[in-house]
C-alpha cells in the first residue's frame, strides 16, 4: 500500500521557509520543511498554535507562497509560479474549509456553493454537495439563519463541490462544541471516503488525529515527525 | 443570475440607505448639468433660428433725422447686404382703467411689402394693412399685461398729439425679446410696450415726413463689421448720427447673452461640486465595505476568483450604486430643462422653443459621472483586487491611536473619556474628518452661493432707489428744453420739489479705449438724483470735470481721476473737447458719466437747457400730476419710481419661497449625504466598540454621543467653512458676471447666513435621529461574538 501512495504523491514539498518581516523583526514561520501528500489519504497536521500549521497549509493551497523551496503539484512548481496560475490552481485542485467558516453573509447556502461551482471546470450542483454533507434540507437559508455546525457544513460543501483534488481545512472544529465537531468530521470523513479527495486537516485537538490515515506533528516551524495509524477511527468514536 | 451578482444586489439593498444618499448628491450635479445644458442648448438654437427667421439686423444706427435719400449713400457702403430705414418713436400711451403712465416705443413697417428686417414675428391677427394710419400691432408681453386682443383699442401720444389706434395684431421682435422701459432695472410689461406702425402714419405723426431716425443693416458675408460702423458714424455724422453699433451692443441681444454665459457657468460649477463630493462619497463607502468585506474576498480568492473577476464585481458595485443617480439625473435634468427653458421663454419672450435633446449632452453627462464614481474608488476597488488571499483571511490589525496635540498640550484633564474617543478618532483619519468637513462646507457654499444672487440683487435695488434715484417721477423731453420749463413743472399741483438734468449721448475716448454712453448733467447740491462714492456716501457735483463710474474709469476707459478724457459729442454740434475726470463714483447697473448741468452746457455752448427732470410730489395727486404732464407736446415720457420698486418686490416675493426651497433642496442633498454617510460608516466600523460600551454600562445617549459628537463637531467646523466657501464662490460670480450692464455686488444678508447653518443642522439631526434608531438595534450579544 505504501509503495502504491509513492507513486501516487499529490503534493511534495521540499525545502520550505517562509519567513515573516513585521515591522523590524523577522519571524521564522517555516523552516526547511520537506513533505509529500498522497492522493486519496486523510492527514492530520497537529501543533500548538504558532507552529507553522496554518503557514503550510496556505503554501500548499497556493494562498501564500514560500520564501524559499519548493512545493510541486501534479509536475507544477507552485513556487515559481505568478498570481494567475495561482489563481487557476485554486480554481481547479483545492478546496479549502476556515475555522470561521468564511460564507459570504449575503448568500444563501445554496448560493455560498454555486459562487465556486460557476467557476470551476468539473463540479457537482450546489444541492449535491449540500446532500452530502446533510444539509439538503436547508438550501435557502442565509449564514445568519445557520448554526456554527450547519455553516461549518456549508463550507465543506462549498470546499468540495468542485471535485478538489485536495481538501485544506483549518481547524475546521476549532469553533464548534465537541458534537458539533463530530457532525462536521464526519462530512468531512464521507467527502474523503466517497470522493476520496486528499484531505488535510490542521487542529490541534490530539482527538481527532486518531481518525486520520497520517499524523504529523510541527513545532517551531518544523516538522516534529510523521506516524502512520494501523486503523483509522470512526468520528463517531471520538470525544473531547 | 450568477451567485456574485446575488451577492451584489443583497449588498446594494443592505446599504440602501447610504446608496440613497449618494444618489440624491449625484442626482443634484447631474440633474443641474443636464437642465443647465440642455436650457442652454435649447435657447441657443432657437435664439439662431429665431434671429434668421425674423431677419434680425447685424449693425444697428440711431440718428437725429436724415433724408430718404441718404439710404442709397448707405447702400452703397462696403460690406453692407441690406438695409432698412425706420422711424422709431417714443410714446406716451393710454390703457382705460390703467392710471400709471405707460411708455413705449413705435417702430414703422415699410408702407407696402414685408420688413427687409427685423421683422415682428406675428403672433396673432395681421399686421396693418397698407394706407390705414390707425392700425398698429403690439407687443405680446404688453398685449398679456392688459388683456389686449386684436380688435381691442388704445390711445397714445406721439410728441403730444393723441391718436386712437385699432390693434390689429400681436408681435413679437428679435430686437425687443428682453425690453427695459427707460430709467428701469426689469422688464415692465403693464408700463411700456412696443408697437407697430405704418411708416408713413408714424412719419407724419412724429414729424419724420420723407426722413428716418434709425436703420438697421445686415452684413456681406466676410465684411469686416467695424469697418462698416467707422463707414456709417461717418456718413451718418451730419445727420445726428448717435453711433452704429453691432448686435453684441443690441440691448437685448446683450442680456440674453449674459444669461446663456451665466447657465453656462452653472453647468459647471454645480456639477463639479455635486460629483466632487459624491465622488468623496463613494471613496468612504467603498473603503469600508471592502474592508468589512475582506473575509469574503480572501475566501472568493482562495476558492479560485481571480484579481480580475473580483475587481470587476466592486466595479459593478460602484456602477450599481451610481446608476439610480445617473439615471434619475438625468430624467429629473431633462425635466427641469423643460421647466426652465419655459420660464426663459416667458421671461426672454422667444415666440417658440426648438427644444434640443443633444445626445451629446447625455453622453457627456454619463461621462461626466463615470470620470466622478472611478475616480472616488479606483483606490478602493484596486485594494479589494489585490488583496492577497492569505492576508485577506488575517484579521485587520487594529487601528492605531495616539494622544492627540490637544491631550499633549495638557487639556486632557478637561476631557471626558468620551469626549477623548470622539478627539482621537478624529486625530486617527485626519484626511477623512478634513474631506468631511469639506463635502459639508460645500453644501453651505452651494446654498450661499445661490441665495447670494438673489440678495445681492435686493441690495442692488436698495441702492439705486433708496439712495440714489429718490425721485417719484421722472420726466423726460423730446429735446433740450429751456430750464425755465421746470418753473412751469414746479407751478403744477402737487409737485413739492423738481430739479432738472441734461443728458448728452456722447462717445468718451481715452487712449485706443472709447465707450458710448450719456454724459449726465445735473445740479449741484440735488436731492432727488444723488451720485454715490464707493463708500456709498453722495458725492458733490464738482464744478468743473467729470464724474465716471468706477468700472467705466477702471475697467473700460482705464483712466485715472486727475486724467484728461475726449468726449465725442453725439448731438448737435458734435463737438469734441477734453474734459478732466474728477472722480469716481459707484454704481452697479449701467455705467454712466456725470457732470454739473452749468458746467455741461458750458461745454455744449448752450444756454440753460435741460433733458428732463425729476420730481418729487405729493403721492395722492400723483395720477393727476402725470395726466398734466402726458398732455404736455415736450413730454417723451414719464417714469413712476414708486412702480418700479413695487414690481422689483412682486417679483421677489413670488420667487423668493420656490427659490429658497429648491435651493436647500440641493444644498439639503449634499448635507445630508455627506453626515448620513459619516454616521453610518461610523456606526459599522464602530459597532464592537459601541456594543462594548453597551455592555459596560453605558447609556444609549451616551453612546450616541460617542458617535454622533464626533460627526456633529465636524458639522459644526463645516459651517463657518461653508460660509467661507460661499463667499468664494459668491466672489468668482460677481467677478464672472461684472460688465457695463451690471455688477454685482458681494453682499449675502444675515437670512442667507441662517438658511446656510439651518439646513446643515436639519441634515445633521435628520441624521442624529435615524442613527439614534439604529443604536436602539444594536445587537449587544451578536456584536461581541463576531471575530474582529
Amino acid at each position: 500500500m505504501l509503495a502504491s501512495m509513492d507513486a501516487q504523491a499529490v503534493f511534495q514539498a521540499r525545502g520550505l521557509t517562509k519567513i515573516y518581516r513585521m515591522g523590524e523583526v523577522e519571524v521564522v514561520a517555516l523552516r526547511e520543511v520537506d513533505l509529500d501528500l498522497y492522493g486519496g489519504e486523510f492527514v492530520v497536521l497537529l501543533g500548538p498554535s504558532g507552529s507553522g500549521k496554518s503557514t503550510l497549509l496556505n503554501i500548499l493551497g497556493g494562498l501564500d507562497t514560500a520564501t524559499s523551496g519548493h512545493v510541486v503539484y501534479g509536475g507544477q512548481d507552485l513556487t515559481a509560479a505568478n498570481d494567475r496560475d495561482l489563481t487557476e490552481f485554486r480554481r481547479d485542485h483545492v478546496g479549502f474549509v476556515f475555522q470561521f467558516y468564511n460564507l459570504i453573509p449575503s448568500l444563501t447556502a445554496r448560493e455560498n456553493v454555486a459562487a465556486v461551482t460557476e467557476i470551476a471546470t468539473r463540479p457537482m450542483r450546489p444541492e449535491a454537495a449540500l446532500e452530502l454533507v446533510g444539509m439538503g434540507r436547508r438550501l435557502d437559508h442565509f449564514p445568519a439563519q445557520l448554526s456554527g455546525g450547519e455553516q461549518q457544513r456549508v463550507a465543506i460543501a462549498r470546499a468540495i463541490a468542485k471535485n478538489p483534488a485536495v481538501l485544506l481545512c483549518d481547524e475546521p472544529t476549532g469553533a464548534l462544541d465537541s458534537a458539533t465537531g463530530v457532525v462536521v468530521l464526519e462530512a468531512l470523513e464521507r467527502a474523503n471516503r466517497e470522493l476520496g479527495t486528499t484531505t488535510v486537516v490542521i487542529t490541534h485537538n490530539m482527538v481527532i488525529a486518531e481518525m486520520a490515515d497520517r499524523v504529523i506533528r510541527m513545532a517551531d516551524g518544523q516538522i516534529a515527525g510523521s506516524e502512520r495509524n494501523a486503523s483509522r477511527k470512526s468520528p463517531a468514536e471520538l470525544h473531547w | 443570475m450568477r451567485a456574485l451578482d446575488r451577492k451584489l444586489f443583497r449588498d446594494l439593498w443592505h446599504m440602501r440607505g447610504m446608496v440613497i444618499a449618494i444618489s440624491l448628491v449625484m442626482i443634484g450635479g447631474i440633474s443641474t448639468f443636464v437642465m443647465s445644458r440642455v436650457t442652454y442648448e435649447t435657447l441657443k438654437v432657437t435664439q439662431q433660428r429665431y434671429y434668421v427667421d425674423q431677419r434680425f439686423a447685424h449693425v444697428f444706427a440711431n440718428l437725429v433725422r436724415a433724408p430718404e435719400s441718404v439710404a442709397e449713400q448707405l447702400a452703397e457702403l462696403p460690406g453692407v447686404n441690406q438695409l432698412e430705414t425706420r422711424v422709431v418713436a417714443p410714446v406716451n400711451l393710454e390703457v382705460e382703467g390703467f392710471d400709471d403712465p405707460i411708455t413705449g416705443r413705435i417702430v414703422s413697417l415699410p408702407e407696402f411689402g414685408e420688413p427687409r428686417l427685423n421683422v415682428p414675428y406675428l403672433r396673432r391677427g395681421r399686421l396693418p394693412a397698407p394706407g390705414h394710419d390707425h392700425e398698429v400691432a403690439i407687443s405680446e408681453d404688453f398685449a398679456a399685461a392688459h388683456g389686449f386682443a386684436p380688435g381691442d383699442r388704445i390711445a397714445a401720444v406721439i410728441r403730444g398729439h393723441r391718436k386712437r389706434l385699432d390693434i390689429v395684431g400681436i408681435a413679437l421682435s428679435p430686437e425687443y425679446m428682453y425690453a427695459i422701459p427707460p430709467g428701469a432695472l426689469f422688464p415692465d410689461y403693464e408700463r411700456f410696450g412696443i408697437l407697430w406702425m405704418n411708416r408713413k402714419a408714424l412719419a407724419t405723426a412724429y414729424d419724420m415726413d420723407g426722413a428716418f431716425n434709425d436703420v438697421a443693416f445686415t452684413l456681406q458675408r466676410g465684411a469686416s463689421q467695424g469697418d462698416l460702423i467707422d463707414r456709417i458714424d461717418t456718413l451718418l455724422a451730419r445727420y445726428g448720427g448717435l453711433g452704429a453699433h453691432g448686435r453684441e451692443d443690441q440691448f437685448s441681444h446683450r442680456f440674453i447673452t449674459e444669461e446663456l454665459r451665466g447657465l453656462e457657468t452653472m453647468a459647471t460649477i454645480f456639477p463639479v461640486i455635486f460629483l466632487g463630493v459624491a465622488a468623496f462619497l463613494l471613496n468612504v463607502v467603498m473603503t469600508r465595505l471592502v474592508a468589512t468585506e475582506r473575509e469574503q474576498i480572501g475566501t472568493l480568492k482562495a476558492f479560485g476568483y481571480s484579481t480580475l473577476q473580483v475587481g470587476v464585481h466592486y466595479l459593478k458595485l460602484v456602477l450599481a450604486i451610481s446608476a439610480p443617480g445617473l439615471v434619475l439625473g438625468v430624467v429629473l435634468g431633462l425635466w427641469f430643462a423643460r421647466g426652465m427653458s419655459a420660464m426663459y421663454q416667458v421671461f426672454y419672450s422667444f415666440p417658440y422653443l426648438e427644444y434640443q435633446l443633444d445626445p451629446a449632452i447625455l453622453l457627456q453627462a454619463v461621462l461626466v459621472t463615470l470620470i466622478a464614481v472611478l475616480a472616488g474608488t479606483v483606490v478602493a476597488v484596486r485594494r479589494a483586487a489585490a488583496l492577497p488571499p492569505a492576508e485577506a483571511m488575517r484579521p485587520e490589525p487594529p487601528p492605531v491611536y495616539r494622544a492627540t496635540i490637544l491631550e499633549r498640550l495638557g487639556l486632557q484633564q478637561r476631557l471626558s473619556e468620551p469626549t477623548r474617543m470622539i478627539v482621537r478618532h478624529i486625530a486617527r483619519q485626519p484626511l477623512k474628518a478634513a474631506l468631511t468637513t469639506l463635502g459639508i462646507a460645500a453644501a453651505g457654499g452651494i446654498l450661499m452661493m445661490t441665495n447670494f444672487q438673489r440678495d445681492a440683487i435686493g441690495w442692488m435695488v436698495d441702492i439705486q432707489y433708496g439712495l440714489s434715484s429718490r425721485e417719484d417721477l421722472t420726466v423726460l423731453f423730446t429735446d433740450p428744453t429751456p430750464r425755465r420749463a421746470l418753473y412751469s413743472l414746479r407751478a403744477l399741483d402737487g409737485v413739492v420739489h423738481v430739479e432738472g438734468f441734461r443728458s448728452v449721448p456722447a462717445r468718451l475716448v481715452h487712449g485706443h479705449r472709447s465707450y458710448r454712453t450719456a454724459v449726465t448733467g445735473l445740479e449741484p447740491g440735488g436731492e432727488l438724483q444723488r451720485v454715490l462714492d464707493t463708500a456709498l456716501q453722495p458725492v458733490a457735483i464738482p464744478a468743473e470735470g467729470i464724474l465716471l463710474t468706477e468700472y467705466l474709469a477702471r475697467e473700460i476707459l482705464q483712466v485715472r481721476p486727475g486724467g484728461l478724457l475726449t468726449l465725442e459729442v453725439l448731438e448737435g454740434r458734435r463737438q469734441v473737447l477734453q474734459v478732466s475726470v474728477a472722480g469716481t463714483t459707484r454704481e452697479y447697473l449701467g455705467v454712466n458719466a456725470y457732470m454739473s448741468r452749468e458746467a455741461l452746457n458750458r461745454l455744449m455752448r448752450e444756454g440753460p437747457a435741460i433733458s428732463g427732470a425729476r420730481l418729487a410730489v405729493d403721492p395722492g395727486r400723483q395720477v393727476e400730476i402725470y395726466r398734466r404732464l402726458r398732455d404736455m407736446p415736450r413730454v417723451a415720457g414719464t417714469i413712476v419710481r414708486e412702480t418700479a420698486i413695487r414690481q422689483f418686490d412682486e417679483m421677489m416675493e413670488q420667487t423668493i419661497l420656490y427659490f429658497s426651497f429648491t435651493t436647500a433642496l440641493l444644498g439639503g442633498f449634499i448635507a445630508f449625504g455627506v453626515v448620513y454617510n459619516s454616521a453610518r460608516i461610523a456606526l459599522s466600523e464602530r459597532s464592537r466598540e459601541l456594543a462594548s460600551l453597551r455592555v459596560l454600562g453605558f447609556t444609549r445617549a451616551e453612546v450616541a454621543y460617542i458617535l454622533l459628537g464626533e460627526i456633529g463637531l465636524l458639522t459644526l467646523l463645516a459651517i463657518p467653512l461653508g460660509f467661507g466657501f460661499g463667499m468664494l464662490l459668491s466672489g468668482y460670480l460677481a467677478l464672472a458676471f461684472s460688465s457695463d450692464l451690471y455688477r454685482i455686488p458681494l453682499i449675502v444678508a444675515p437670512s442667507t447666513y441662517a438658511l446656510t447653518a439651518l439646513v446643515v443642522l436639519v441634515s445633521f439631526a435628520i441624521t442624529g435621529a435615524l442613527t439614534w434608531r439604529k443604536l436602539a438595534r444594536l445587537d449587544l450579544i451578536e456584536v461581541l461574538k463576531t471575530r474582529e
